[in-house]
């Protein structure tokens, strides 16, 4: 499984990586929301996974008598998890108000390199 | 989206909804759940019932602005973090009562650090959708 | 001394504020500052050249090593005397010189934050205190030559000049923080004592190359000298007390403060005698054929810091008395020439010596003061200090400790001084001499307050020339004695007898009289030079800048194009780059088959659905199918945690993922659908980018997650989630109570977001904006 997932990581960036190198603005909105994923369950992986072992420690115990999921990456995946909401509903409202000004979903449409600028 | 269907379900959804979330929120310390899913899901609760009936009308429910939540959970977290100092405690020590409460169970500080989470995450995720929502009410009259 | 270092500062805020009070009524305050200084300066002497100094120290930065700590020995006290002194001259002439201009605060409050500045170069005894105080003497600099805004040529001349001084502090920053750290300490009274550990030290040459850039560029050595003559643009008061008497001499002043610390080396000789000698014969020879008064006082300055840094090259005990001599000859001549120059500039709106002449008949007292001035330049014997000063000069080329170089030398500094005695002439005398055209006669005398200055300094001149015992006792033998390290005996006189050096004088006065006669400067002769200008340092070096200013151009156009894509792409090639190394270097991954865990065939389909949703993000036209296909991956992570013992998680994705569908569902159906805007090698080409970053990370993950990692702190989150937190779920545990800060910040985190939302939604569009 930890095969499969790494291979996941990787698709899960390069997908992110060439999404967030198209024009579109909405692709690079998904774009970076595929690398935070990706960076997600990479976390996820490198904490170690156990199938069937929650980190909740048994009702009449006082402390783990078993082998247990580690529960940090999990505490960062879900803070993280409910950061990246927020993120993309700025940047979802941000597009839109773009495109209400711009009229367009183009990202070169935003540029003004002034040309004598340079 | 108006469905009648839809519309008395979601009638009785909410408040269901809106109690598993609570429950979610209570249980948090010692089973799956928390602040977190328990505001994430009391904002579903909402979010379906405006699906159903109108922003408007869900808007009618909650009295309010979902904005106002905001400030009332952060306040609450702040409290519960800071309420420790006034017992001479460095701030964030878990604070308890003695005797467990019925149906409830122990309650203590970080109880009310979370319910704050709760708040501040249902103000968030309606203020976002809400605003959004009635904007595009407003477009389109 | 504080307070007299701070003043200048302080008045020059004061004038920020009250400037409107200080240009009219209240100007007379402005000089009275410098008077009262040097008259602070002044009751100082007697204790000076008794050969005492004074210290004080206030804490600044004690950790950096960076405090108020000040010194007045005899070195500084001669500089501070000129500064204040000379400065009071020019604050009573500008006062006059600029009545009524508009920006006449303005023009106080730098002068007043110069003399500040290089009171405070002259009087640190720290290092790093004096070069900020050496900036704000570039600073202000800087501002004094760009002082008339409106032109162009004046505000060239401004940046040119702050950046040839700016850069030359840069390098002497290097050089004080090395000889710092080498020696241990920033005091320069204490760094004396380590001078043998810096003078044996490896960096030693370095140390010096990067000092010397330093004082090179401030005193106008060659090839950094062409900013002084565009530092002419200032107003007249200014070229007078920064560009000739003052600032300038930053640099030498700084050589002769550190020739006990670094002097006395080879290096540290050959350097400045070759560098000075080619200032001062180069910047001579240039200024026989300017025709503009102030460029001729410009090249005639050049070189003259020219002789002065040549003679602290020369190193001599007779150089060093010679270099401290010369500083006040010059300082007085030069001052009083180029306040003469503004005299005649105000008065005629000329200053060109191909026109001028005859002015003595009109501008009397002017003249007398220029021919004083002019007479000491030419070192006429008996009556002029300068006379004295060159004395001196001459003395110490023939006693060269080097008998074959003696006469290469001596040349060098006649061939120097003959050209120097013609453009003193030719500034001092020329304009007054003669018939005088018919356009000046209307020509009048100035407020007093612009021509006593000049004849005081003049007088002066004069009254050292008779007397130089009493300026040898009193400012320049303390001065020599500072740099020397030990009491030179200098005893100042008029007349040493008919002997070489007296011989030399008479033939370099002959020598300059005759140039003068001959020679005759006009527009044709200098449009002849002009034509070497493309060999001159000063084009080598803007052009060295230009091409500076072009590479930046280049570079801007290709790494910061505006295009957003294309600065992810950079990045991520550079981080695909950077990783690949850190992967190849960290050598080649071992893996433990019996580590992995063997998926069952639900949790393959799972991914196998992820994979699929993912192409279909990536390759769909349609946003809809998007975010379906979006959503689909959310829930299959989700799914991926529910397996995997994360239920928290589990639960948060999946909510959070049914939300972000909603909201992408609420916004985009008003979008228009993508369009293919890129061609095909580009995608090609980002796909091969993507696919190599992806293996990349792929490989990053399975490097990591093959070694071992430290457990501590989720086992002690574990085992004490209970005992010190009376929680079960962990996960919440750390949320709301290990890490409840940090959660409470997230939550602070969210709430930004969701007024942004509010915000942004809210905002009305502008009409403006519609546009």
């Amino acid at each position: 499984m930890e095969l499969l997932l790494i291979i996941l990581i990787g698709l899960l960036y390069g997908a992110g990586v060439y999404m967030i190198l198209r024009r579109s603005m909405v692709k690079l909105l998904l774009g970076i929301m595929f690398l935070g994923t990706g960076a997600n369950v990479l976390i996820f992986l490198l904490g170690g996974i156990t199938k069937g072992k929650p980190p909740v420690i048994d009702e009449a115990a006082k402390m783990f008598q078993d082998v247990y999921a580690d529960p940090i990456p999990q505490a960062l995946i879900l803070t993280a998890i409910v950061i990246s909401f927020a993120l993309t509903a700025f940047a979802i409202v941000l597009l839109k108000r773009v495109y209400a000004l711009v009229d367009s979903d183009d990202l070169d449409d935003l540029n003004t390199p002034e040309e004598e600028d340079i | 989206m108006k469905s009648p269907i839809l519309q008395s379900a979601t009638k009785y959804l909410l408040p269901i909804l809106l109690l598993f979330s609570f429950f979610l929120l209570l249980r948090g310390h010692y089973y799956p759940g928390g602040g977190f899913v328990g505001g994430l899901v009391a904002s579903i609760a909402f979010v379906l019932h405006s699906f159903a009936n109108g922003t408007e009308a869900t808007m009618k429910i909650l009295k309010r602005k979902p904005l106002s939540l905001i400030p009332i959970g952060l306040g609450v977290s702040a409290i519960s973090v800071t309420l420790p100092l006034l017992f001479g405690y460095p701030p964030m020590t878990g604070l308890w009562f003695e005797e467990p409460i019925p149906f409830i169970g122990m309650i203590g500080s970080s109880l009310f650090f979370d319910l704050g989470v709760y708040l501040v995450v249902i103000g968030v995720v309606l203020t976002i959708l809400f605003t959004i929502s009635l904007n595009n009410l407003e477009e389109k009259n | 001394m504080l307070l007299a270092v701070l003043s200048g500062l302080i008045f020059s805020i004061v004038l920020v504020f009250f400037g409107r009070a200080f240009k009219a009524k209240w100007s007379i305050l402005i000089p009275i500052l410098p008077t009262i200084l040097v008259i602070y300066f002044a009751q100082m002497i007697p204790t000076i050249s008794s050969g005492k100094g004074f210290l004080q120290h206030y804490d600044w930065v004690p950790s950096l090593g960076i405090n108020f700590e000040f010194q007045l020995d005899g070195l500084s006290s001669l500089f501070a005397l000129l500064i204040t002194g000379i400065g009071s001259c020019i604050f009573f002439y500008g006062r006059a010189y600029l009545k009524g201009h508009p920006y006449f605060d303005r023009f106080f409050g730098y002068l007043l934050l110069f003399m500040s500045a290089m009171l405070g170069v002259v009087l640190s005894n720290n290092i790093l205190l004096l070069f900020i105080f050496w900036e704000l003497t570039s600073i202000s600099s800087f501002f004094l030559i760009g002082f008339n805004n409106d032109s162009a040529d004046s505000r060239k001349s401004a940046i040119t000049a702050l950046s040839i001084t700016g850069i030359g502090g840069f390098f002497l920053l290097l050089a004080l923080v090395l000889m710092g750290n080498i020696a241990g300490t920033y005091t320069i009274t204490e760094l004396i004592q380590h001078r043998d550990t810096i003078l044996n030290h490896q960096f030693y040459p370095l140390i010096i190359g990067l000092l010397f850039i330093g004082a090179f560029t401030k005193s106008a050595q060659f090839p950094f000298h062409f900013w002084l003559p565009g530092a002419m643009k200032a107003p007249t008061p200014v070229s007078a007390y920064l560009h000739s008497a003052t600032m300038v001499k930053a640099g030498i002043y700084l050589l002769a403060r550190f020739t006990p610390i670094l002097g006395n080396h080879t290096y540290w000789n050959t350097t400045l005698m070759v560098v000075g000698g080619i200032t001062m014969l180069y910047a001579a020879i240039h200024s026989l054929f300017r025709i503009d008064m102030k460029a001729i006082l410009a090249y005639s300055t050049i070189s003259a810091l020219g002789i002065l840094t040549f003679l602290l090259g020369v190193g001599t005990k007779e150089a060093v008395v010679a270099a401290c001599v010369f500083i006040v000859v010059h300082a007085l001549y030069k001052a009083t020439l180029f306040m003469v120059t503004g005299i005649v500039d105000h008065e005629t709106h000329t200053r060109d010596i191909t026109v001028l002449g005859g002015l003595r008949k009109v501008l009397f007292p002017v003249a007398i003061a220029a021919f004083l001035a002019a007479l000491s330049s030419a070192g006429f014997p008996f009556l002029t200090f300068g006379f004295v000063g060159k004395d001196l000069i001459y003395e110490a080329t023939l006693h060269y400790t080097n008998a074959d170089w003696t006469w290469i030398l001596t040349g060098a500094t006649v061939a120097t001084n003959i050209a120097l005695v013609s453009a003193g002439f030719m500034a001092g005398i020329k304009p007054f001499v003669g018939p005088l055209p018919e356009k000046f006669e209307k020509v009048h005398l100035p407020y007093k307050a612009m021509w006593i200055p000049p004849l005081i300094l003049a007088i002066l001149g004069v009254f050292f020339g008779v007397l130089p015992a009493i300026a040898g006792d009193y400012f320049t033998t303390a001065a020599s004695n500072t740099i020397w390290g030990m009491n030179t005996e200098s005893y100042l006189k008029v007349w040493h007898g008919f002997n070489t050096v007296f011989t030399l004088s008479v033939v370099t006065l002959l020598g300059g009289t005759l140039i003068y006669a001959i020679n005759k400067p006009s527009l044709a002769k200098l449009a002849r030079i002009e034509k070497l200008n493309s060999i001159s340092p000063q084009r080598i070096i803007t052009g060295f800048a230009n091409d500076i200013v072009r590479v930046g151009h280049w570079y801007t156009g290709i790494f910061h194009n505006g295009y957003l894509r294309s600065y992810h792409f950079k990045i991520i090639l550079f981080a695909e780059a950077l990783l690949a190394y850190r992967l190849w270097m960290s050598g080649p991954i071992s893996l433990d088959m019996w580590d992995l865990t063997y998926p069952d065939l639900y949790e393959v389909a799972v991914i196998f659905i992820l994979i699929g949703a993912l192409y279909l993000v990536v390759s769909t036209a349609s946003r809809l199918t998007a975010v379906v296909a979006m959503s689909v991956i959310g829930y299959c992570i989700c799914l991926i945690f529910v397996i995997y013992s994360a239920p928290d998680l589990a639960m948060t994705q999946f909510t959070i993922d049914t939300l972000t569908t909603v909201l992408f569902v609420l916004v985009l159906y008003k979008l228009p659908p993508f369009i293919n805007m890129t061609n095909r090698g580009i995608m090609v080409r980002d796909a091969i980018v993507a696919t190599g970053f992806g293996i990349i990370l792929s490989l990053v993950a399975l490097k990591v997650w093959s070694e071992p990692i430290s457990t501590e702190i989720s086992d002690f989150y574990g085992e004490n989630a209970y005992l010190l937190a009376k929680g079960k779920n962990v996960v919440n545990v750390i949320l709301v109570d290990f890490r409840g800060i940090d959660t409470m910040f997230e939550t602070v985190v969210l709430s930004i977001a969701a007024l942004g939302v509010y915000s942004l939604i809210r905002l009305r569009l502008k009409s403006s904006e519609k546009e």
